[in-house]
């Protein structure tokens, strides 16, 4: 009944690349550093036009169906057997442990379940698959890692990001209090719910600014936008940015890109 | 079903919820509790395999339940032989009526209780009250919040969202303990005035933590030793159980036990286990006379029908779930308005008192898991709220809704939405088209979308879509 | 309600139906095997139930009845409930001092001497079945000798235990003293400190309801 244990694939010569509806639409920058790692590790990045959402929003709702429907096209958009890379724990979450559950006992129950082995969050796949190196080039500074719940309990990387910020000399990651509680985010929860959510952002919100970090560094950008909205709106100094982008720019030089 | 009284509040959960975030008071007494009840959980499983010890803990529960008609049957054998007479009740109100009929049968006119949320489930003080009987908590939680006529707002620990000065208030008004904020002094004076109860008390109740089958034995976990004294010194005690808590021997116990405790508390072990299998021998001096074991469905037997909705049954009622809930952190217990709060609430409510009447709690979680990263017994609970959520909306034409009131969130417009959704995100090329003119609009989208600006900043969408960031580069040759 | 047990059960087999469950099998090893040695049993022993305020003496095996109306004096206890007849108790009874605490025997149904036990014996003595080192936990099987009450209402409880009777596990004391073939008494205990409750605020207050002091004398 514990989860099956990860299995690291060698590091292959191309991937999938699915970038998730909210990176595409709104922080592209970070989908745009992902790839540019991915190729910086000399892997070839196949990104197909065909991609548009996971369909958890119509899923975690209780919309099976839609979530279905929305889904089945895109089964067709990774042929080959490479991984599929998703800059997102939620997104790829979904992929990996939901899509068999929606597509047990249908047609696509096979296609589903092969797409989900190959899906991988893509810090963990930079760290664990790739075995990247990171070299820092940026001033100090100094940060905080919120991993998303979905990253930290669906696909089990919470190591990750601490790990691959461990790496880059001059940025000092500080630790925030109750590091694995949620930010509120939870899709939408935030809608139905605003109460509740705004409690636990604000908490979180607080937690992070108390802990001296000038930016939070997330592994998913619903998270991101949750709490760094909040900081905008209630003038708390705090930004937010995708690992990714963090990555990117710490060890290219490139400045501002996919900043929230 | 005897629900009544709890199903109007439930539908009152917003307001309830608001309610309870602006009162400081109860933010700060759950923070601080759930803070304590988590690391002291973490420290107790030191040095343990615990993935280990909740695989076992898992297996053992759904053992016990994929026999349960027979461990039923073997535990009623085991328990008559011995001389615990065996009750079955199909909803709470039966259970009711079977102890008021044996508190009837002795003349009993007062009943001294040991901590069991299946009475609160069933409401069995407000029942024997009507029926003029008076029926006291002994457990301190418990007699708090009796006192103060309200209900548990933790499984564990009943009276969790008080704090001390609150307490001494109460104790004061109620039964004119002096105000103290001495701990062990408000202690001394609750063990006093119980005291008294237990010797004159005609019919002791308790819960059971587990029933073993195969010795036919009642095992309660306890550290104030209420629980032992109700269950002792009364002549009569009626132990009072949901029919799921039955294990199948002895043994099974061990890992539960070693799970229960730690989850709840962090306690390696409670003060008591006490572990009943008979009423009092011809020979002995003390323990009861007469023991009874009412076994209460009340909705559990339905949810047995689906084998996803079964897992429920697994629980063991650490309350680890609702100590490790943000949500539950934030509103605390009485927010939710169900004899069970929290995550575990979240998914057996529904079934006990049909989703029309818990409308609002499927929702109310971020499916952030962390539950059921802690569940002992690993109850997926994010994947039943998922299951409950789509329950309430009749989402899955393939697996149609069974739970009792399902579809009762149905309505037009969320549907509406859903199928916009569908639309857009189904077909490749319509997506691609929203996402540039997004994009190409990007300034005019509004700075207020509903609730989520109440609280934050909207973001802007992007400059250029990624889609069309790589279509450019592939077209410009690069790679 | 008969109907209501033929209807449950009813319920119960129709749900299972044709999708027979198959559970895991249930491993036990990681709540049975312990290789510690007599030696590291007594060690955890002490050190967990004192960590909940048990109080433990490990005394010589003829001078623990010396020990214990030492510790009664020092306790300011004037009477003791002990049993006449279990090895245990004869001897505290045979071995009381003129001026030492008055010894009383649980000799009648509890219905008869109710308010006495609950409001004038400050202390009982029993002896117990053995104990298990990894929670710190003393176990009893309350016998006609040794009532349930002893353990349990007076405000002070002094134990019995052979420093060889010690256990690992609870798995280890249920499976090598066979409880299941022998058959369960009417009540089987097990006691892990004084009574306690966290229930104001999650501050610890001992002796809420059961005793208030837990005292272990280990004879080695
Ligand atoms: S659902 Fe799991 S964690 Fe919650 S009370 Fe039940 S056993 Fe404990």
């Amino acid at each position: 009944m514990t989860d099956p244990i990860k299995l690291y694939p060698a590091k292959p010569e191309k991937v999938y690349f699915f970038a998730t509806c909210l990176v595409d639409l709104f922080y592209p920058d970070a989908g745009m550093a992902g790839i540019q790692l991915l190729e910086r590790e000399g892997i070839e990045v196949l990104f197909p036009q065909g991609q548009t959402c996971c369909g958890q929003p119509a899923f975690s709702s209780g919309f099976n169906d839609q979530a279905r429907d929305v889904v089945i096209p895109q089964l067709e958009l990774f042929p080959g057997d490479y991984p599929i890379v998703v800059p997102a724990g939620s997104c790829g979450g979904m992929m990996r442990k939901h899509y068999p559950e929606l597509f047990a006992g249908t047609p696509w129950q096979d296609k589903a379940e092969n797409l989900a082995a190959r899906t991988w969050e893509l810090t963990d796949f930079l760290l664990n698959v790739c075995h990247i190196r990171l070299e820092d080039q940026g001033e100090p500074v100094k940060v905080a890692m919120h991993t998303s719940c979905s990253a930290r309990r669906e696909m089990g990387v919470a190591e990750v990001g601490p790990r691959l910020l461990g790496q880059l000399g001059q940025v000092e990651l500080v630790e925030q209090a109750r590091p694995a509680e949620c930010c509120g985010f939870g899709g939408t929860f935030a809608v139905r719910h605003p109460e509740i959510s705004e409690a636990m952002v604000a908490d979180k919100t607080e937690a992070l600014v108390a802990a001296g970090a000038e930016t939070v560094v997330a592994t998913d950008c619903g998270c991101m936008m949750n709490i760094a909205g909040y900081a905008e709106k209630n003038r708390r100094p705090l930004k937010g940015q995708h690992i990714v982008s963090f990555l990117w720019e710490r060890t290219c030089g490139h400045g501002g890109e996919g900043k929230a | 079903m005897s629900l009544a009284p709890h199903s109007q509040e439930v539908r009152h959960f917003h307001p309830r919820v608001r309610s309870a975030l602006d009162n400081p008071q109860i933010r700060s007494n759950f923070r601080n509790a759930m803070d304590g009840l988590m690391s002291k959980r973490q420290n107790a499983f030191n040095g343990w395999d615990l993935e280990s010890l909740r695989d076992l803990g898992a297996a053992v529960r759904l053992r016990a339940l994929s026999r349960l008609p027979e461990l039923l049957e073997q535990l009623e054998d085991n328990c008559s032989r011995q001389g615990i007479r065996v009750h079955w009740a199909e909803t709470g109100e039966q259970a009711c009526e079977i102890i008021r009929d044996i508190c009837k049968a002795r003349d009993a006119r007062t009943v001294i209780k040991g901590k069991s949320m299946v009475s609160e489930e069933m409401e069995l003080n407000h029942f024997l009250e009507a029926e003029g009987i008076e029926a006291l908590e002994s457990d301190l939680g418990e007699y708090i919040v009796q006192l103060a006529k309200e209900t548990p707002s933790h499984i564990i620990m009943p009276a969790i969202h008080k704090n001390t000065a609150e307490i001494s208030e109460l104790m004061h008004d109620r039964t004119g303990t002096e105000r103290s904020h001495d701990v062990a002094y408000l202690t001394a004076a609750a063990r006093q005035q119980l005291r008294e109860k237990f010797m004159k008390a005609d019919v002791g109740i308790s819960g059971v933590n587990f029933a073993v089958a195969q010795t036919g034995t009642l095992c309660l976990v306890e550290n104030e030793g209420n629980g032992r004294l109700t269950t002792t010194v009364p002549p009569c005690h009626i132990a009072v159980t949901g029919i799921e808590k039955v294990v199948e021997h002895l043994e099974d116990v061990t890992p539960l036990l070693a799970l229960l405790t730690r989850s709840a508390t962090g306690q390696h072990v409670t003060t008591y286990v006490n572990m009943i299998s008979g009423p009092r021998k011809a020979d002995e001096f003390d323990g009861p006379e007469e023991v009874h074991l009412v076994l209460v469905d009340s909705g559990r037997s339905s949810i047995y029908q689906d084998q996803e909705l079964m897992d429920t049954l697994r629980c063991i009622r650490c309350g680890a779930c609702m100590n490790h809930c943000p949500v539950y952190t934030r509103v605390g217990g009485h927010a939710y308005g169900t004899t069970y709060p929290g995550p575990i609430g979240k998914i057996l409510m529904p079934h006990l008192m049909g989703l029309e009447n818990t409308q609002d709690l499927p929702s109310a979680s971020t499916l952030c898991g962390a539950c059921g990263e802690v569940c002992p017994v690993r109850i997926p609970i994010p994947k039943l709220l998922q299951r409950l959520r789509k329950e309430s909306v009749d989402g899955d034409s393939l697996r149609p809704s069974v739970v009792r009131g399902h579809g009762v969130k149905r309505n037009w417009k969320e549907r509406l939405a859903w199928n916009g959704f569908r639309w857009l995100f189904r077909n490749p090329r319509r997506y691609r088209l929203f996402g540039s003119l997004l994009t190409r609009f990007r300034w005019f989208t509004p700075s207020q979308v509903g609730p989520w600006t109440r609280y934050r900043t909207s973001p802007k969408p992007a400059a250029k879509t990624l889609h069309q960031m790589m279509n450019e580069r592939t077209r410009g040759g690069a790679r | 309600m008969t109907a209501a047990r033929t209807a449950i059960l009813q319920r119960l087999r129709a749900g299972r139906g044709n999708q027979p469950l198959s559970p895991p099998a249930s491993d036990f090893s990681v709540v049975r095997d312990r290789d510690w040695t007599t030696a590291e049993k007594l060690e955890r022993f002490e050190t967990m139930i004192t960590s909940v305020n048990g109080e433990v003496h490990r005394v010589a095996e003829d001078r623990w009845v010396d020990h214990l109306w030492a510790l009664m004096a020092a306790k300011g206890l004037t009477n003791l409930l002990a049993s006449p007849e279990t090895s245990v108790g004869r001897e505290a009874w045979t071995r009381q001092r003129e001026s030492g605490p008055r010894l009383r025997a649980y000799d009648s149904p509890i219905d008869d001497w109710k308010p006495e036990l609950f409001n004038n014996v400050d202390a009982a003595l029993t002896g117990c079945r053995g104990a298990i080192a990894e929670t710190g936990s003393l176990i009893l099987w309350p016998t006609v000798q040794e009532p349930r009450l002893m353990s349990l209402v007076p405000p002070v409880h002094f134990v019995v235990l052979g420093a060889d009777q010690i256990y690992a596990t609870f798995y280890q004391a249920l499976a090598e003293q066979g409880w299941a073939d022998l058959g369960m008494p009417a009540n089987a205990l097990l006691i892990s400190g004084p009574s306690k409750t966290a229930d104001i605020e999650q501050t610890l207050a001992y002796g809420v309801h059961g005793p208030r002091e837990l005292v272990v004398l280990i004879l080695e």
